[in-house]
């Protein structure tokens, strides 16, 4: 903020003085130099030939994909159920082991506010910075392909996130009405069931319901690296240019994914 | 009943929150704690039942010396001391009902309590003591659908449901209406007589602890700086208390009209 007053005695006011004037349009060009830049090095590494036939190319897919293979849904409906299996088996399970890692994890609930809390920590990063897409490579290759692989893929790469959403939650509580049941005489299990667990519920099964969305939508490429659900059926029809079954199976992806929605949107909107 | 022996706490912080209190309560006998904010009147009955770890000094309730307890003879020991809070500190999602049978937690075990199967003998209880606070046809309700005298009232029938010996009541009124608060503080001192329970009753609303207590503490900066009858409070001991202000106005007896409705 920069107040000058001039010789009459009047206050100009304006936002920046000159000083941070100046700075602010030497950052503003350091910016689109350095984007110009980069803009500049993308394109000459584009393969130009490639990028103007691409219209072209897209058209032609698109005809050969129109219309899609209708009858073809019947092979659809299994992978289409193990897919959601996946999704709904994979999110419970990974509730299991992300219920009690929440617990050690969260500063009011920890046993040990060292060692515990940040080997908790440690195992919730581990989930998330790994993609369900990799954790599926690696389990295909452990426990071979199938749908069990992908289910575990789910699973792992799900308890870091409903882990951390779930700690941030009970390190939200209202501690009054821990206390209040502390001051009963109620056992270390029993102030958790009554205490703490009525107040997370509703985070809790918000959680689930929003991790279990996200799944659905996760387990349907998980098939592309053999672990089972619909993506199986989309990267064998796209091996074979089958473009009219990829188109179809690209419609019950999109169907599943906006019924998952609604589903879940339903059910959060009953909880809150 | 109640002895506190030089009892102090102080803070990780540094603050010495309790200095060196010496009380004792006998049976029945209800007491109000007073003093300014940060005076040390929560730290103390929380340094009772140890929701606060006292840095030193003694609490004897009944002959058994509460400081030194093990875990589980502490939880046992809490049984016997109900506890009232200011912001009423209820389950909010639970039921009226759950609320009310929590105070029983200590006396049942984990799965009973997690499948909520308490036996009829206590559900019968919480009935009696929902009717006695005047709240049995809220038994159904979720607690954050009661209003703040209601809520108050579940809090009571939770320490009573304890069957305690004691009662640890920490400004039971402070988050309600004037009219309201006297209801409140006329149930709890009703109750103690009924059933012969002592009680300390943090408060600090000073003409309210004068209505219904026989005996008054005042606490200053966690030292005891008073202890006697509501008429000995003069101007000049809550001067003492509290710092300079004009008693005679503030704590003009308050007019006593309508009252009587539940």
């Amino acid at each position: 903020m920069a107040i000058k007053q001039t010789t009459d005695g009047t206050k100009v006011w304006a936002r920046r003085n000159t000083k941070e004037q100046i700075t602010n349009w030497i950052m503003w060009l350091v910016g689109t130099a350095i984007f110009m830049y980069c803009w500049q090095g993308i394109s000459s590494e584009t393969d130009w030939d490639f990028f103007w036939d691409a219209p072209e190319i897209a058209a032609d897919i698109g005809s050969r994909a129109m219309p899609p293979k209708w009858g073809y849904i019947t092979t659809l409906w299994v992978p289409l159920w193990d897919t959601l299996n996946i999704a709904t088996m994979g999110t419970v399970l990974s509730l299991v082991m992300a219920i009690p890692i929440a617990f050690l994890a969260a500063r009011n609930t920890t046993p040990d506010k060292y060692i515990i809390r940040n080997l908790a920590l440690l195992i919730i990063v581990s989930s998330r910075s790994i993609n369900s897409l990799i954790w599926a490579l690696l389990l295909v290759a452990i426990i071979g392909p199938g749908v069990f692989a992908g289910l575990v893929a789910i699973s792992l790469r799900s308890i870091g996130f409903c882990a951390k959403l779930l700690y941030e939650a009970i390190e939200e509580i209202d501690e009054k009405q821990v206390e209040a049941i502390t001051a009963t005489g109620a056992s270390r299990w029993q102030v958790m069931v009554f205490g703490i667990l009525p107040q997370i519920m509703p985070a809790l099964a918000g959680i689930t319901v929003f991790r279990w969305d996200i799944n659905i939508r996760e387990s349907t490429v998980l098939g592309l690296v053999g672990a089972g659900g619909i993506g199986l059926q989309m990267q064998g029809s796209l091996n074979i240019l089958a473009w009219p079954q990829v188109s179809l199976i690209l419609l019950v992806i999109l169907i599943a994914v906006l019924v998952s929605e609604w589903v879940s949107a339903k059910v959060r909107g009953a909880i809150i | 009943m109640l002895q506190l022996q030089k009892l102090t706490k102080r803070y990780p912080t540094g603050d010495l929150a309790l200095s060196d209190v010496d009380l004792e309560i006998p049976k029945g006998q209800v007491l109000a704690l007073i003093g300014p904010s940060g005076a040390g009147k929560s730290t103390l009955i929380r340094s009772i039942n140890r929701l606060v770890e006292p840095t030193s000094g003694v609490a004897i309730l009944d002959g058994e010396n509460l400081t030194t307890l093990n875990a589980g003879n502490l939880r046992k020991a809490r049984r016997r001391m109900g506890m009232i809070f200011q912001e009423y500190a209820l389950v909010e999602r639970l039921s009226v009902m759950e609320n009310v049978l929590s105070g029983q937690l200590g006396y049942v075990g984990f799965w009973r309590s997690f499948l909520r199967k308490f036996p009829q003998s206590t559900i019968d209880e919480a009935f009696r003591l929902l009717e006695r606070v005047g709240l049995e046809h809220m038994a159904d309700k979720r607690a954050d659908q009661l209003s703040g005298g209601q809520r108050q009232r579940v809090g009571i029938a939770r320490a009573l449901i304890q069957d305690p010996k004691l009662l640890l009541v920490d400004e039971p009124t402070a988050s309600l209406d004037p009219k309201t608060s006297r209801q409140i503080m006329r149930l709890i001192c009703e109750l103690c007589d009924e059933r012969g329970l002592s009680a300390i009753i943090n408060i600090h609303d000073v003409a309210l602890a004068k209505m219904f207590v026989p005996r008054v503490i005042g606490l200053k900066l966690g030292k005891m700086v008073f202890d006697g009858g509501p008429d000995d409070l003069t101007p000049d001991v809550l001067t003492d208390i509290y710092g300079e202000e004009d008693w005679e106005a503030t704590i003009e007896k308050v007019d006593d009209e309508d009252e009587e409705t539940a």
